[in-house]
């Protein structure tokens, strides 16, 4: 929780809390000192707080209002059921063995242990030709995703879905890519932003979408829960092949999708010569506070003038970073291994079923729900409203946490999303509030 | 660390410099089909890009990020692993001894451990479980870890940034200042800072005849200068990078010495980051943190780690402290972008390795720690007489597990390429740290103890 930033927490209409911003007269005693150095312009155009602190401040609050109230967070996606004893006794092992003679390992190598990188391609990437050399283990997908734009730099255009996880679009904007944002519409210069809505079954018209460099794509997505076709991915890919672009490839939730979909961007023909995968342990073995996942980059994707993307993205991992905690990957390796994964996947079950409980909820309301079926996300559909006053109303009335869609952007401003994880106890008295509120 | 392993992906693709591949002239090479080096050892190998090979392999039309193509040659690290992994490979019955890369040897204290395990088995319970932390670091290791290190500093739980280690905090530094700062650091210099800097595009072209990178100021720092720059002749800097106790050159600054430094900060509305990883190593009394200077909270932020002191350089775990006095110029709080930082481009230390700091700052913990440096100490002392009985110039090694040996007139890569060769130890050259660290090699002092005095023996045997 950030307490850090709820002082700037104002309810907002339509968009998140913008920040205030602190001038030299706020300062206790007028006369402060300040050093000569500018503050970063960048940092300046981000207008609001990140996202999901902004939640976390906003619970906290609302907790403290109703100390007696069972407040029930659908909101952060963030994983509630323990660690499967394997994985959880691998690392306390790997832990203990770190303080004896034989077990003592220093620095790791950065890119991760071989065996680690080596079960990744394994399990997630066979016959799609991914080599262990090409898997980057990493401390998780938000690190990555900024560290792949240390690595594209600030002359880069790039196009995002609307609405997608907020990280891309603001780690843009740190990095220069972004320019300022438009206050109408609450997006950024420079920045492609690819609807995805009912109506084209949020897939985005490519033939409307504008040519850019890298290209974020989340499927299966959040927050909208869709996971995309391998028809719309063959589209995606030879759209990337035609204007030279490369697709950063979001798959953290690869393994909820339950229907006949891509669950990799390799397994779409030429992808490797477009894309970059990125994906994450955090939602498949619960390793949220861990810290773990990993980022592929294959061989054949080329920059322009033909040199190796992965050169460049080992020397930012080999210098911006040390390698993820040895005891994380040991629960990685855990966690694949085949008692391992099997218990990971009966978690993930449990979560998807909690999806359907929300969403037969949701359906039997009447309420257009998308998502829920291939993402432990449901996309909840309110028409004509805005989102943040619907984030508010359940707050209110039932103590219920959501995320109002539009801090995922601008084309998420009706819907509410809701996340499938928590203990089946919660989501179950959750769809008895819900149904309360909204029959 | 281990370098990686495909031999036509090796990053001496760009123009060489001789501050990693030795002496050896090459012309300026801006096409990446790079010549084969006769004079450098068969074993570090430049190899012709794939695109010379599959000159059909599709591109992309992105463009190669200009800044990375400034980076002359691989991190410095990967190189000397890739250095030592080579030579092994010629030698394989040689019981090659690693005084390089500063790697931590000794066994994590139990007490430590034991806290690792027991979040790890606490993470299989209901009760235990925890998900996602808050980014900045759990209250408990904040609040222990400013009053540890930081007790009547005037430096809250709230300042401390709990990360995954110093190495990523440089770097989510330079994110934090952007592009257009301008920086100095001290020369010779743990690489990470200038590396950095390079890649977030605040320097200019490499300067091979200087050796240098342009828009950076190197404050040289040397035997004549007692290691500390003349900052009379220092240019006037956004940032200044200082780390004491030093990496290379293993040398603490004192207390008037940072009372200078911090007054130049002032005077020149500057921000020091400054690096105390090794705080810990320091025998006499020269500062542990640069917050006992006063003022230093409105010029300075620190940046530490567990790597050094806990044997946590796998666990990954370390800390930024950002006062709240520290105000960009138009006075906003550098504390409240880089606490946005943290909560964008990161997601927390790992929770394990976090339960493992709590322990490092417990009493029994930061015994155990003490006791670790102290290992490595005496390790220290043992090089130290050792270079010293053989008539070395030699710096370093009372406030820091490193000594930093003087070769007058020798190339770096040369001294390192005979070390290795005729006694079959590591150790890391010094030009590798900066043009300042030419003529000097740095030995560091992690190792067990029985390799340490094995090291020794060897080079009483070379050197007699």
């Amino acid at each position: 929780m950030n307490y850090f930033l709820s002082f700037s927490f104002m309810t907002c209409k339509s968009f998140l809390h913008p920040r205030v911003s602190i001038t030299a007269q706020e300062n206790e005693n007028g006369k402060s000192y300040s050093t000569k150095v500018a503050r970063n312009p960048k940092m300046e155009r981000l207008r609001y707080n990140y996202l999901f602190p902004e939640i976390s401040a906003r619970e906290l609050q609302h907790v403290t209002e109703y100390p007696n109230a069972k407040v029930i967070s659908l909101g952060i996606g963030d994983t509630t059921e323990p660690l499967p004893d394997v994985v959880a006794s691998s690392m306390a092992n790997y832990a203990h063995s770190l303080s004896t003679l034989k077990g003592y390992r220093g620095y790791g190598a950065e890119q991760g242990s071989k065996e680690l990188r080596k079960a990744i391609s394994e399990t997630f990437y066979k016959d799609m030709g991914i080599k262990d050399t090409e898997v980057f283990v990493s401390d998780g997908a938000q690190c990555d995703i900024s560290r792949l734009q240390l690595l594209f730099g600030s002359n880069m255009s790039i196009a995002v879905q609307d609405p997608i996880f907020p990280a891309y679009i603001d780690s843009s904007v740190i990095i220069g890519q972004a320019g300022d944002v438009e206050n109408e519409s609450g997006t950024y210069q420079n920045v492609e932003y690819m609807k995805c809505e009912p109506q084209n079954s949020f897939f985005p018209d490519l033939s409307k979408a504008a040519s850019t460099d890298i290209m974020f794509f989340c499927s299966p997505n959040n927050p909208s829960g869709h996971a995309a076709t391998y028809e719309q991915l063959e589209e995606l890919v030879q759209f990337a092949q035609k204007n030279g672009s490369i697709i950063v490839y979001d798959s953290a939730y690869a393994v909820y999708i339950t229907e006949d979909r891509p669950r990799s961007i390799y397994e779409i023909p030429g992808a490797k010569k477009v894309a970059i995968e990125v994906s994450s342990f955090s939602k498949i073995a619960g390793f949220t506070g861990v810290r773990l996942g990993w980022t592929v980059v294959p061989e054949e994707l080329l920059y322009a003038n033909g040199f190796p993307v992965i050169n460049d993205f080992n020397r930012i991992v080999c210098t911006c970073f040390n390698g993820a905690s040895r005891i994380a990957q040991a629960g990685g390796l855990a966690s694949l291994s085949s008692d391992g994964f099997k218990a990971v996947l009966s978690l993930v079950d449990y979560y998807k079923e909690n999806a359907e409980i929300l969403l037969e909820t949701f359906q039997s309301l009447g309420l257009r729900a998308y998502g829920g079926i291939n993402a432990p996300y449901l996309w909840v559909h309110f028409p004509g409203s805005n989102s943040w006053d619907v984030f508010n109303e359940i707050l209110e009335k039932t103590h219920i946490i959501t995320v109002p869609g539009s801090g995922f952007g601008p084309a998420g401003k009706e819907f509410i999303r809701v996340t499938a994880f928590g203990h089946r106890e919660n989501i179950l008295e959750a769809s008895k509030r819900l149904r309360n509120l909204f029959s | 660390m281990s370098a990686i392993q495909h031999q036509n992906f090796s990053t001496s693709i760009s123009s060489s410099t001789s501050t990693f591949l030795g002496k050896t002239e090459f012309k300026n090479i801006k096409t990446l089909n790079v010549l084969i080096p006769s004079k450098i050892s068969g074993v570090v190998k430049c190899v012709a890009s794939p695109s010379a090979e599959k000159t059909t392999a599709y591109k992309t039309k992105v463009s190669r990020n200009e800044n990375m193509a400034k980076l002359q040659a691989g991190y410095l690290f990967p190189e000397i692993a890739r250095r030592k992994a080579a030579h092994m490979s010629k030698f394989p019955d040689a019981r090659v001894i690693s005084l390089g890369i500063g790697d931590t040897t000794e066994p994590i204290p139990e007490v430590i451990t034991s806290a690792m395990s027991k979040r790890s088995y606490a993470l299989s319970t209901v009760d235990g479980y925890s998900g996602y932390g808050a980014e900045q670091g759990e209250k408990k290791l904040r609040a222990s870890i400013a009053s540890t290190y930081y007790a009547n500093l005037g430096i809250e739980e709230d300042d401390i940034f709990v990360s995954d280690g110093a190495k990523s905090d440089i770097s989510r530094l330079q994110v934090l200042f952007g592009s257009n700062v301008t920086i100095s650091v001290q020369d010779p210099s743990y690489p990470a800072y200038v590396d950095s800097s390079v890649i977030l595009g605040q320097t200019g072209q490499f300067q091979k005849d200087v050796e240098k990178f342009g828009n950076i100021e190197y404050m040289r720092c040397t035997p004549e200068n007692g290691f500390f720059p003349d900052l009379s002749t220092v240019r006037r800097t956004d940032i200044i990078f200082f780390c004491s106790p030093n990496n290379p050159t293993g040398c603490a600054a004192s207390r008037d010495q940072l009372t200078k430094l911090v007054q130049f900060a002032k005077e020149n509305g500057s921000i020091i980051v400054y690096d105390s990883a090794y705080a810990m190593y320091v025998s006499d009394d020269s500062p542990r943190s640069i917050f006992e200077i006063p003022g230093a909270k409105e010029v300075a932020l620190e940046v530490s780690s567990f790597s050094k002191y806990a044997g946590f350089t796998g666990v990954r775990l370390g800390w930024t402290a950002v006062p709240k006095e520290l105000l960009y110029s138009n006075g906003f709080p550098v504390a409240k972008d880089f606490n946005r930082i943290v909560c964008t481009c990161f997601n927390g230390a790992s929770n394990i390795a976090q339960a493992g700091g709590l322990a490092c700052v417990s009493p029994e913990g930061i015994k155990a720690m003490q006791n670790v440096v102290g290992f490595y100490k005496e390790n220290t002392d043992i090089i130290v007489d050792t270079f010293n009985s053989l008539g070395f110039k030699v710096y370093g090694g009372k406030n820091a597990p490193y000594v930093w040996v003087h070769f007058p007139g020798q190339s770096s890569w040369d001294v390192f390429g005979e070390i290795l060769e005729k006694t079959h130890v590591v150790t890391t050259p010094g030009s590798g740290f900066g043009p300042g660290g030419e003529c000097f090699i740095r030995v560091s002092a992690f190792g067990n103890r029985e390799n340490v005095l094995e090291a020794c023996k060897r080079f009483k045997q070379l050197y007699k």
